[in-house]
């Protein structure tokens, strides 16, 4: 049995083929689809720039994780660490030479496209962590060389981002390797101590905010300080999720978006709009098609059989669900405002290359789950 | 082996660490879904308000405001169709060549103008501007000409107040204007139903039926976006007429008595004596309450303010005049009631020669040579001053006081109807006490025996007074409004305790104006059907001193300020009366060569309509 799936697995490209999870492809194809239809509820119920141009990624990306896919995982291993130089390299190019746009620079003209290379460090440093973790052995992995090696790998690009300013994609960056860190065996106690540092020099992270940054913690905690200012976003959210009931107040009627009370409704607000035109019922099925994904990705890892894969299905899986609960917990008002895209729904050309990059390792890690590496 | 080991060592310790977080990720997905179920399902009224207070406004249009109407149906506060000229800023591609050619066209001047780029910058681009409320006829249609080349020009028809009948209603209505900040501080349902060039009477009925005449807004529910830019409508909520107030008023006896009082400051009161009906109530001068509507000129309001003749001023309510011998009546009256006199009673009027002599003080009659011996009858129809004196002093002021009070002088004819009607003042002891501090003396009892001194009346008052005398002594309560069915307790409850002390005086009244010597013959009108009834009235603006009395001018050669007013009240046909009146010329002169001329003139138009009038009411019976 063992000897023939080895055998087995030494596939052709039909093998492979019939190897993809089509159960999380249809599932990617729903969300895409939704996100299409949303696009165009943003755009007033026209074709116009966003729908188009999202379709467009939607496509190319989508395609581009198929294609992924037949790569074997060991390429993807092998290119751990020189993609991990290659974003830093972007990201040092960003600051030097990047596209400024609303008072941050965080953007390399590509001529066909605007590359954010931020976005793409949220998974790479999952690739880079996963690869570092793969070959540790297990009473190494709390050992001061590594964490601070680690811990080094994450502040990098963190701050590299920081400074562009974008606090919300560094933080996401520093969670995505946190999350790493955790499923590679760290100590609890470190992640419980860090916590409790961290809250105890929250008041002194507070001073050192920016402050339009300070305004958004304040505001979260009290949207009605100044509704029409700092406040307007989220309150105007709230205001349109909360109207949309239970059922909804039906496709292209979104009466906050369409009137365009909403602000940033084609990004980080995205799933406002969804939430106000499909409700309670549709929101829970927006969840439900993430779960999901977020549970094939899961269960892709969980049958792989390398430590590499797992490590990165697992934090893929987990950074994604993150992204979601964070994007989500903000504009439902649980969360203070940080700029954080929902994957896939939202609109942004290197958040999605991101995610499909991303979600295409780890169909390449179903295609090729019996693979072993060294 | 040993590597196997530990890969399995570092498997498990992930998949161990997976299902911790797969356990977690379940308990945060609960929460956002509960977070969902709170705004959305929970919460959904509120959200769902404060979305729908979001997108939708509403705008109040000026509602339409009641109208006038003469006792016969004609309007005599109506409403028009005013010529606008709206611009919308945002629509206007080129704003500058636009309002330079409107300007051109409506030959607006460099001040007009610069208002209007003022109130221009001062709105939304999407809001209206109006450019011009009241356009001529001429310049509207100029302008519809011209339309071509005035992209976002809206030339708009909107209704505003009309008055017809132009100064004649002015003291009875009053006027409308723009409503201004104390008219929304007073009045809630103003407050309540304004809109930017909302106009609300200022004065008069128009005031005082405010919150019938108002009438209701129309509302136009609008989507609009987070700009406030309109989308669509949504609702068009069609706002009520203010009520149609039908008044007693004949117009046609309105306007002969604007025109007897042309170029004369005065008032002229006529009133049904049995129902209290107001014929006719008209102040003079007067001025055109149409100019208020959009707004009067500086240079008009002054002119009109410093007129010497006061035509702000409604004479019929607020003015308080001393009555002069029209409190004559009375006087006879009130000493007949309280059995101090009989009509055989006789004064000798000795003249100026001889004058009454009070304390050092004399009191003479208006007449030089005297009147000799008089009786009521003669007295009254003379209107011998000394009698009178005689009779004031024998009666006492107090006595006097309680006859005038029941027969409605010093106090406010139409209660609360008009808010600048003045009560008068009937003096008596207390009343000095009170407010003077001092006692009371003789000889201001025997000046308010001939209407001077402290007594003070408005010429409603003195109507009301002459129409409770002429119905046979019968309480009534004056109404202006035509359908106004107030029930009093009192009314026509006797105001004497004789009927026939009544009839004495009405027989003196009679004589005054109808026979030899009396002060109003001239006036008088010899056709029985017409035939009235009066009392002349001269009230001294000053005191005439020695010198004055010596001198003797005629009324020309005095100042205006020192000329006497004249007063006349009366009451027709005697036969069966049914109409009272009361004029007052300011600064006149004598009341018998002044002012009971015009009761003459009226008391002709005035009977002569009572026909129609009784056959209006009687169709409007048939008919129902």
């Amino acid at each position: 049995m063992y000897q023939y799936r080895r055998f087995n697995n030494k596939n052709g490209f039909f093998q492979k083929f019939g190897n993809l999870d089509y159960i999380l492809l249809s599932c990617l194809l729903i969300l895409g689809f939704i996100s299409l239809a949303t696009m165009y509820s943003t755009d007033g119920g026209e074709v116009l720039f966003h729908t188009k141009s999202h379709f467009i990624k939607f496509f190319v990306f989508f395609l581009m994780m198929i294609v992924i896919s037949f790569i074997n995982i060991k390429f993807w291993f092998s290119l751990g660490y020189l993609s991990y130089v290659v974003i830093l390299g972007m990201l040092i190019w960003t600051i030097n030479f990047g596209i400024t746009a609303s008072g941050s620079k965080r953007w390399i003209d590509l001529y066909f496209l605007n590359l954010q290379p931020s976005e793409l460090m949220k998974i790479f440093i999952i690739l880079c962590l996963a690869k570092y973790f793969h070959r540790m052995k297990s009473q190494h992995v709390n050992s001061f060389y590594s964490i601070c090696f680690s811990l080094i790998i994450i502040f990098v690009p963190m701050s590299l981002v920081i400074i562009q300013p974008d606090l919300g994609t560094s933080l996401l960056i520093a969670i995505s390797g946190i999350v790493v860190l955790w499923f590679a065996g760290l100590n609890h106690k470190y992640f419980f101590y860090s916590c409790l540092l961290s809250i105890i020099s929250l008041p002194i992270i507070i001073s050192f905010l920016k402050p339009y940054q300070k305004l958004r913690v304040l505001t979260f905690l009290n949207p009605d300080r100044d509704p029409l200012g700092a406040g307007y976003q989220i309150i105007q959210s709230k205001i349109a999720v909360g109207s949309g009931g239970f059922t909804g107040k039906g496709f292209l009627k979104g009466t906050q978006s369409y009137l365009e009370f909403l602000p940033e409704k084609h990004t980080d607000f995205i799933f406002t709009l969804f939430s106000e035109e499909f409700g309670f019922i549709g929101s829970v099925l927006l969840l439900l098609i993430y779960s999901i994904i977020i549970y094939r990705v899961i269960r892709i890892g969980a049958l792989s059989r390398s430590y590499f894969a797992k490590l990165f299905c697992y934090s893929f899986g987990t950074s994604i669900f993150i992204y979601v609960v964070i994007n989500m917990s903000m504009v439902l008002g649980l969360l203070p405002i940080v700029g954080s895209p929902l994957p896939i729904m939202s609109y942004g050309g290197s958040s999605m290359l991101a995610t499909m990059i991303g979600f295409g390792i780890v169909m390449s890690a179903k295609t090729h789950s019996q693979q072993s590496i060294a | 082996m040993i590597n196997i080991s530990d890969s399995a060592t570092k498997l498990n310790s992930l998949n161990r660490r997976m299902f911790i977080l797969a356990a977690a990720k379940i308990i945060i997905l609960g929460g956002i879904v509960s977070r969902l179920f709170f705004l959305q399902v929970k919460e959904n009224k509120k959200y769902l308000t404060l979305s729908d207070k979001n997108r939708i406004r509403e705008w109040k249009l000026p509602p339409i405001r009641g109208e006038f109407q003469d006792y016969f149906g004609n309007t005599i506060a109506g409403n028009f169709e005013a010529y606008q000229l709206h611009i919308i800023p945002e629509e206007v591609e080129d704003f500058r060549y636009v309002i330079y050619r409107v300007k051109e066209l409506l030959e607006l001047s460099e001040k007009q103008f610069k208002k209007i780029v003022k109130k221009k910058n001062e709105i939304k681009p999407w809001e209206t501007l109006i450019v011009a409320d009241n356009l001529s006829w001429e310049k509207f249609s100029k302008i519809n000409n011209h339309l071509y080349d005035l992209n976002g020009v809206k030339p708009v028809i909107s209704i505003s107040r009309d008055y017809p009948y132009k100064e004649n209603f002015t003291h009875v209505l009053g006027y409308v204007s723009q409503a201004n900040e104390n008219d929304l501080l007073t009045n809630e349902n103003i407050k309540e139903k304004f809109v930017p060039g909302l106009k609300v009477g200022k004065t008069g009925l128009e005031k005082s039926f405010e919150q019938k005449l108002i009438g209701s807004n129309s509302v136009e529910r609008y989507e609009v976006n987070a700009y406030g830019r309109r989308i669509s409508q949504l609702a068009f909520q069609t706002g009520d007429k203010g009520e149609t107030i039908r008044l007693t008023i004949d117009t046609k006896i309105q306007e002969l008595t604007n025109e007897l009082l042309k170029e004369k400051a005065g008032s002229i009161c006529v009133m049904d004596i049995y129902t209290g009906a107001i014929i006719a109530m008209h102040s003079s001068p007067s001025f055109d309450p149409n100019s208020f509507v959009f707004g009067i000129s500086q240079d008009e309001w002054q002119l009109i303010r410093n007129n010497p003749m006061k035509p702000l001023v409604n004479k019929s309510l607020s003015g308080n005049y001393s009555p002069g011998s029209t409190i004559k009546p009375i006087v006879a009256l009130s000493a007949l009631e309280n059995e101090i006199i009989n009509p055989d009673f006789t004064v000798q009027c000795k003249g100026h020669k001889n004058p009454l002599e009070l304390y050092g003080q004399t009191y003479h009659c208006w007449k030089k040579e005297g009147h000799g011996f008089v009786n009521l009858r003669e007295a009254m129809k003379q209107s011998c001053d000394t009698y009178f004196y005689e009779v004031a002093r024998r009666l006492g002021v107090d006595r006097l006081s309680v006859t005038a009070k029941k027969f409605g002088l010093g106090q406010k004819v139409f209660k609360d109807v008009f808010d600048n009607e003045k009560s008068g003042l009937v003096p008596n002891t207390e009343w000095k006490k009170n407010a003077l501090g001092r006692n009371w003396v003789l000889g201001e009892t025997i000046i308010t025996g001939i209407g001077q001194g402290f007594i003070q009346t408005t010429p409603i008052q003195l109507c009301l007074m002459t129409a409770q005398i002429a119905n046979g002594g019968y309480k009534i309560y004056p109404k202006i409004v035509a359908n106004d069915d107030n029930q009093y307790a009192d009314k026509f409850m006797p105001l004497y305790k004789k009927s026939r002390n009544i009839k004495i005086v009405q027989d003196a009244m009679f004589s005054s104006t109808n026979e030899v010597r009396g002060t109003s013959y001239r006036s008088r009108l010899d056709d029985p059907k017409y035939r009235f009834a009066g009392k002349t009235g001269t009230s001294q603006v000053k005191k005439i001193t020695e010198r004055d009395r010596e001198l003797d001018l005629k009324t020309f050669e005095i100042p205006y300020e020192e000329r006497d007013h004249a007063l006349y009240v009366a009451f027709g046909p005697y036969k069966s009366p049914r109409y009272a009146l009361s004029i007052i010329i300011e600064h006149g002169g004598s009341g018998g060569t002044v002012a009971a001329p015009l009761a003459k003139e009226l008391f002709k138009v005035i009977i002569d309509r009572h026909e129609i009038r009784k056959n209006y009411d009687n169709k409007k019976y048939l008919d129902i």
